[in-house]
């Protein structure tokens, strides 16, 4: 046991200053190869830990929401479906929600405006996302103008900021009553911009859904379920960016597979045959070989997922986050809770380092199997 | 080796460190978010430059082509994010 313990102890340590003299060739290696498996395990960590956030922050969503549709696009619902939609059987009560987008001609943003007579509770003040409070330098009390569809000027009293743990949820939130959302919209009476159903039997939502559609054809419930679901599919791999990270981080695999598989330098070469010449036999050669790919592979591969766990909880992905906010003015200030599992880490795994080592021992053991005087003079 | 030594052992903790701050940013997170439960919201605000990728939820796949005939999808984030992948089905 010892022995071979030994054996494997002195060809890793030959492996080790064998790569130290071909420093620069091995660092450009494994930096490139670092940047792969960074990029993949950013991707991996923001995407799962978003999908967890989503989980937990959309568990008050509304179980089911009723649009109107008109020629194909979103209307306002008459009041009077919440009526008709509430005396169906399951249905334990329906609230017509006001809620619409304002763009402010000052900074370019786009606000989220909902009415909430509690939440803002006298005319004229609201609450406001911390996304707003940070992109206006605005603290409680300070006034918000804004312009309502008549050409008035409605100010808005800061009665709250939310706090920036909700920033994910409700930075471009304003929150004002349903007078001030009308005054400012111009918004009709006696319609809403959707109507948000509670059902107290998860079981009954379909028949309910299915109730309302066939009542009101021209109405679109969407389920909790559809809602939830929407953000687990989100960053679907088969679609959008995404794929064009895992289409580019699989091509630079295989271009590493590629310089691997064909053949190896005439001064790689060249060490081969003098390890076999002074008494290496094919299996020891073929041990080094695959030493140096462990090395490689290992070292990027814990360094890029240690480096991607901080640039995703710790720094919030800002290379994600430039590409996620595009145009955006307001941008959510959110810190993901960590997420770590085996699988996510055994995936990487066998994504990166088991083929670049298998990649790395096949020429070699091509180059150990032939003669040493050849070799040496290749 | 204390390079990788020392890899390995952060590594290692990457594990019981996402635990430990699991635990409390989630309990933070419900305690903060407490007050917009009321507001039954429906989405992340991940994106506001368009309104189907700031509700994406209540958008269809549709909604970035219906600003006149022939118009094509031109904001960022609607390359990275997608409305959900199933039409609403009404059973």
């Amino acid at each position: 046991m010892n022995i071979v313990f030994e054996r494997h102890l002195n060809i890793l340590d030959f492996t080790l200053s064998s790569l130290l003299r071909r420093k620069g060739k091995n660092l450009s290696l494994l930096t490139m190869y670092l940047m792969v498996i960074f990029m993949l395990a950013s991707l991996v960590f923001f995407v799962t830990a978003l999908k967890r956030e989503a989980a937990i922050l959309l568990r008050d969503a509304p179980d089911m929401v009723v649009q109107r549709l008109v020629a194909g696009r979103q209307d306002l619902v008459p009041t009077q479906y919440a009526d008709s939609i509430a005396s169906i059987r399951g249905v334990n009560g329906v609230r017509p929600r006001l809620w619409g987008y304002y763009y402010d001609g000052l900074n370019g943003a786009n606000y989220t405006i909902v009415a909430d007579d509690y939440m803002a509770s006298s005319p004229e003040s609201a609450v406001i996302g911390n996304g707003i409070a940070r992109s206006r330098s605005m603290v409680v009390g300070d006034l918000l103008p804004l312009i309502s569809y008549d050409k008035a000027p409605l100010m808005l009293q800061i009665r709250s900021i939310l706090p920036s743990e909700s920033d994910l949820m409700a930075a471009d939130l304003i929150v004002i009553t349903s007078e001030d959302f009308r005054t400012l919209f111009k918004f009709p009476t006696g319609l809403a911009t959707d109507l948000a159903v509670d059902v107290g039997n998860p079981k009954e939502l379909a028949t309910v859904a299915a109730k309302i559609a066939q009542q009101f054809p021209d109405s679109r419930p969407i389920l909790k379920s559809e809602i939830l679901r929407t953000y687990q599919a989100i960053f679907d791999w088969r679609g959008g960016m995404v794929v064009i990270i895992l289409a580019s981080a699989l091509l630079s695999f295989v271009i590493f597979a590629w310089d691997k598989a064909t053949g190896l330098s005439a001064e790689e070469r060249k060490e081969i045959g003098i390890l076999k010449s002074i008494g290496w036999s094919t299996s020891d050669v073929l041990l080094l070989k695959f030493w140096e790919g462990v090395v490689i592979s290992l070292t990027a591969f814990l360094l890029g997922v240690v480096l991607a766990y901080g640039h995703v909880f710790f720094l919030s992905a800002p290379l994600f986050a430039q590409a996620l906010k595009g145009w955006s003015v307001i941008y959510p200030d959110f810190r993901l809770s960590p997420n770590v599992d085996g699988y996510q880490l055994a995936v990487l795994f066998f994504l990166t380092v088991v083929p670049y080592t298998a990649a790395t021992v096949i020429p070699c053991w091509r180059a150990a199997t032939t003669d040493p005087d050849s070799a040496m003079r290749s | 080796m204390v390079f990788t030594a020392v890899n390995l052992a952060l590594f290692s903790l990457l594990p019981l460190h996402a635990r430990i701050a699991q635990s409390t940013a989630d309990a933070e997170l419900i305690a903060q978010t407490a007050p917009l439960r009321r507001l039954q919201l429906t989405d992340l605000c991940l994106s506001s430059e368009a309104r189907y990728t700031r509700h994406l939820s209540l958008a269809d796949r549709h909604a970035p082509f219906q600003e006149h005939p022939l118009a094509l999808e031109h904001f960022p984030s609607g390359s990275l994010i997608l409305p959900t992948s199933q039409p609403h089905v009404i059973p």
